[in-house]
C-alpha cells in the first residue's frame, strides 16, 4: 500500500510537469512572439480612436523595428506619422534598453528640431491612444511574477502581479496565450477592487513572411471610455533593415525606401 | 481501494504514459479519459472569471470578422508621388496695454500653408509657401529674404544622397541644432523674434536659410557643415510691429523710428559658414560648433550713415546632452569672438561674449513635464565697455543671467495641451512669461489662446523694452 501510495505521488509529480509548461517558457516565448519576431520588422499602423462619445480620432504610422545585436532583449524603434496634418513627418525614435531607461528623440520637421525626450511613465498614453507605450514596445517580463492559473483547449491563461505595485495601475492581468502561436490574445487588466477595467483584443491573425503576426488589435479601457483600434498594414520582416537607419541623420532625414 | 486508486492513477497518468512509466491505456479508453483530462486539468485552479476565455480571432481559427477593411494609409496623392500637406489658420492678437508707438492688434492675420514634396529618384524636392494676408503691417511689398508681403516662403530645398556617408542639401531650408530650449547659442541660423514674440506658432520662431548643407557621417564622427552663400539675418526687432528701446534716442520707439539696417548683402563674401561635429558617447550626445559670419541681429552702429550693422563674427562651442535620474540634461557653451571689436573699446560694436546655459526635463507626472534652465551671457571685456560708453547711457551688467522654466500638461486624452514658459533675469529685473492653451478639437482643426506678457523695472533691458508690446492672442488653424 505505501509502495503504491509512493508511486501514485512520483506519477502525479511527474505527470504535472510533463504537462504543463513551466509558466517562464510561456510568458518568455509570448514576449517573443509580441515584440521580437524576425530579425527586423515593419508595419504600416492605422489607428483609430474612438471616445467616450464615440468621436473617433485616426493616427497613420509606420513602425521600423531592429532587434539588437549586442544586449539581450533591447531593439530600436523609428516611428514615422504620416498623419493627421498637425504631425505629419514627425518622427518618434526609441532606443529600448532592458537594464536602464529607454532613450528617446522626437523630431519636429518645422523647427528641423531633435529633441531629446525625458524617459516617461511607461503607463501613460501613446499618441492619445487607449495604448500605453508599453502596449506598443512591451513589458519586460521581469516586471511581473506570472502564474499558470489556467489551461483551456487553445489558451494558456495566466495571472500576472507586478512586483513593484507602485509604478503600476494595475493590481494584476490576465492574458490569454494561444498555445499553438503564443500569441496574447486578450489581456485583461485588473484594478484593486478586481475590477476588469482595461482589455485588449487581438482582432485578426495573419502569417507574414513565416510569423504569426497579430493585424488588427483593439483596446478597450471603461476609465477614460472608448476604446483604439489598430490595423496593421505592409508588414514585412527580416529586411535588413540597418542600425544606423535609428540615428540622428535619419531623424532629420527620413529613410525613404525603408518606409515604403 | 486499489480500484479507486487504480482510476485516480490512470486520470493523472495519461500524458506521462508515453514515457513508458506505466503501460499506455487501450485505445477508446485512452480517447475518453483523454477528454476528462481537458476538463480537469492537473494545475492548480485558479479562481475563475465569470468571463469565459475569449474566442480565438480570425488567423487563429476564429471566425471572420464582418469588418475586415485593410487601412489603407496610402492617398491617391501619395500614388502620384506627390504629398501634399498644409494648413489654413487665421490668428487674431492684442496689445493688453496702450503703445503709442504701435498699432493695438499685434497679429491678425490669415495665413494658408501649402507644401508639395516629390522623390524624383535622385532625390527629394519639397516645396512649402505660405499666403500671408496680413493687415497689421502696412507695407506688403514681398521680401523673401526678411519674410515680408504676401508671400512667405519657408522652403524649397532639394535633398539628395550622392554616397552612402553623405546628405546634401541645396536650397531654401529651416535649419536648427544645439540643446537650448527656446534659447539659442551655437545654433546661429536666423530666428523670427517678430514671430515669436507675436504669438505665431512656434514653428515661425525659426526663419529659412539659404544655404547648403552637407552631412557627412561615419561611426566614428559626424560634421554638418551649412554654407550660407548670402548672409541670412534674423528677422530682428525693427520696430514696425514691435516696440523696442533705441538707444540712440534713449527712449521707447516703434514705428516712429524703423531700424534701419545695412545688411551684408554680397554673394559670396558676405557669407557665413556653421560646422558642427558630434557623435554620441555612451549614452551622450557630444558636439562642438563654429560659426563664421557676422551678429545675427544688429549689433552695431555705422558712424557715418547712423545705419544699424551686423559685425562681424566667429564663434565656438560645445554642447553635451544626456539622460541623468530619469531625466534630460543639456549644457552648452559658446564664445563669441566680435572680430571688428577685438578689444571691446568700440561703443559701435558688440563686444565678445560668453554664453552657456546649463537645463533639465523631467516627467513631474504622467502627461506633465517640467524643465528649467540657466543661461548666461558673460562680456569679455566689460571694462572697456564701461570705459568707453558715453555718459548718461545705461550700462549694461557684465553677466546676464536668465532662468526659465517650462511646465507642459496635456489633459483629455491628449487634445489639450497647457504650456509655460517663463524666461526671467534677476540682475535685469525683467522677464517674458508665455502662457498657451491649444486644443485639438478634431484632427484637424486646432485652436489656441495664449499670451506674450513682458515685464521689467527698466525699459531698456533685454524684456522690458518689450512690455508695451504685451498681448494675448488666439487661433484657429485647419490643416491637411
Amino acid at each position: 500500500m505505501k509502495k503504491i501510495a509512493l508511486s501514485f505521488i512520483t506519477t502525479v509529480v511527474l505527470a504535472a510537469s510533463a504537462q504543463a509548461m513551466p509558466v517562464d517558457e510561456i510568458v518568455t516565448k509570448a514576449n517573443h512572439a509580441s515584440y521580437y519576431q524576425g530579425e527586423d520588422g515593419k508595419a504600416k499602423i492605422a489607428m483609430t480612436i474612438t471616445d467616450s462619445q464615440n468621436r473617433t480620432r485616426e493616427r497613420a504610422f509606420t513602425i521600423l523595428r531592429r532587434n539588437s545585436a549586442e544586449g539581450e532583449g533591447s531593439q530600436k524603434f523609428y516611428v514615422y506619422f504620416r498623419g493627421p496634418a498637425d504631425v505629419a513627418k514627425t518622427v518618434f525614435m526609441v532606443w529600448k534598453n532592458t537594464k536602464r531607461d529607454d532613450d528617446r528623440w522626437m523630431y519636429l520637421p518645422a523647427l528641423d528640431l531633435v529633441k531629446r525626450i525625458a524617459a516617461s511613465d511607461e503607463r501613460t498614453s501613446f499618441v492619445g491612444s487607449h495604448f500605453f507605450y508599453e502596449d506598443v514596445s512591451g513589458r519586460s517580463p521581469t516586471e511581473d511574477n506570472h502564474e499558470l492559473v489556467e489551461e483551456t483547449e487553445n489558451y494558456y491563461v495566466l495571472k500576472s502581479t507586478p512586483r513593484d505595485t507602485g509604478s503600476v495601475e494595475f493590481s494584476h492581468y490576465r492574458s490569454f496565450i494561444h498555445k499553438t502561436t503564443f500569441l496574447p490574445v486578450q489581456i485583461q487588466y485588473f484594478d484593486g477592487k478586481g475590477e476588469n477595467y482595461r482589455t485588449y483584443d487581438v482582432l485578426k491573425v495573419e502569417i507574414v513572411d513565416g510569423f504569426n503576426t497579430v493585424t488588427a488589435a483593439r483596446m478597450s479601457d471603461s476609465r477614460i471610455g472608448g476604446n483604439t483600434e489598430m490595423r496593421y498594414t505592409g508588414i514585412s520582416y527580416n529586411k535588413g533593415i540597418k542600425e544606423d537607419i535609428f540615428s540622428e541623420r535619419y531623424l532629420r532625414n527620413p529613410p525613404r525606401r525603408e518606409l515604403r | 481501494m486499489r480500484n479507486t486508486l487504480f482510476a485516480i492513477l490512470v486520470l493523472f497518468v495519461a500524458p506521462a504514459s508515453a514515457s513508458g512509466l506505466v503501460p499506455p491505456l487501450p485505445d477508446g479508453l485512452q480517447e475518453s479519459k483523454k477528454q476528462e483530462t481537458r476538463e480537469t486539468p492537473a494545475l492548480p485552479l485558479g479562481p475563475r472569471g465569470a468571463k469565459a476565455p475569449p474566442s480565438l480571432p480570425p488567423g487563429l481559427g476564429g471566425e471572420q470578422s464582418g469588418d475586415d477593411r485593410l487601412a489603407d494609409v496610402e492617398s491617391w496623392a501619395d500614388k502620384l508621388g506627390i504629398h501634399f500637406s498644409g494648413f489654413g489658420e487665421v490668428r487674431a492678437g492684442l496689445r493688453l496695454q496702450n503703445d503709442p508707438h504701435e498699432k493695438a492688434a499685434s497679429i491678425g492675420e490669415a495665413r494658408f500653408q501649402l507644401s508639395l514634396e516629390k522623390d524624383l529618384g535622385v532625390g527629394i524636392a519639397t516645396l512649402t509657401t505660405d499666403a500671408v494676408f496680413d493687415p497689421v503691417l502696412d507695407d506688403h511689398q514681398i521680401n523673401l529674404e526678411t519674410g515680408n508681403g504676401w508671400i512667405d516662403l519657408r522652403e524649397a530645398s532639394f535633398l539628395m544622397r550622392p554616397t552612402s556617408f553623405a546628405d546634401l542639401k541645396i536650397g531654401r531650408q529651416t535649419l536648427t541644432w544645439g540643446t537650448g530650449d527656446l534659447l539659442f547659442i551655437n545654433d546661429m541660423f536666423p530666428k523670427d523674434w517678430n514671430a515669436f514674440f507675436i504669438g505665431r506658432d512656434e514653428e515661425y520662431l525659426k526663419a529659412p536659410s539659404d544655404a547648403l548643407k552637407l552631412s557627412l557621417f561615419s561611426e566614428i564622427v559626424n560634421l554638418d557643415m551649412v554654407y550660407t552663400p548670402r548672409f541670412d539675418a534674423d528677422r530682428y526687432i525693427d520696430g514696425k510691429r514691435l516696440s523696442y528701446f533705441n538707444t540712440s534716442l534713449s527712449s521707447p520707439a516703434g514705428q516712429n523710428a524703423i531700424v534701419v539696417v545695412d545688411r551684408p548683402s554680397d554673394w559670396f563674401s558676405d557669407d557665413e559658414l556653421a560646422f558642427r561635429l558630434y557623435r554620441n558617447i555612451g549614452n551622450a550626445e557630444v558636439a562642438l560648433y563654429y560659426y563664421g559670419g557676422f551678429w545675427k541681429s544688429p549689433a552695431g552702429q555705422n558712424q557715418a550713415t547712423g545705419l544699424a550693422r551686423f559685425p562681424r563674427l566667429r564663434s565656438y562651442g560645445i554642447s553635451v546632452r544626456r539622460p541623468i535620474l530619469g531625466g534630460i540634461a543639456h549644457t552648452e557653451i559658446g564664445y563669441y569672438d566680435s572680430l571688428e571689436d577685438s578689444t571691446g573699446a568700440n561703443i559701435f560694436t558688440a563686444n565678445s561674449e560668453l554664453r552657456l546655459l546649463i537645463g533639465y526635463e523631467h516627467e513631474l507626472a504622467p502627461d506633465l513635464t517640467g524643465a528649467a534652465q540657466y543661461y548666461q551671457e558673460r562680456l569679455a571685456s566689460y571694462a572697456s565697455y564701461i570705459g568707453s560708453l558715453p555718459v548718461g547711457t545705461p550700462a549694461r551688467d557684465k553677466i546676464r543671467h536668465v532662468l526659465t522654466a517650462r511646465l507642459t500638461k496635456l489633459s483629455m486624452n491628449q487634445t489639450v495641451t497647457w504650456s509655460l514658459f517663463f524666461y526671467y533675469s534677476p540682475n535685469d529685473g525683467d522677464g517674458y512669461f508665455r502662457p498657451k492653451v491649444s486644443r485639438k478639437v478634431t484632427d484637424n482643426w486646432t485652436a489656441e489662446i495664449g499670451a506674450n506678457i513682458f515685464f521689467g523695472a527698466e525699459q531698456y533691458t533685454f524684456f522690458g523694452q518689450f512690455a508695451r508690446n504685451s498681448n494675448g492672442f488666439v487661433s484657429l488653424r485647419r490643416g491637411f
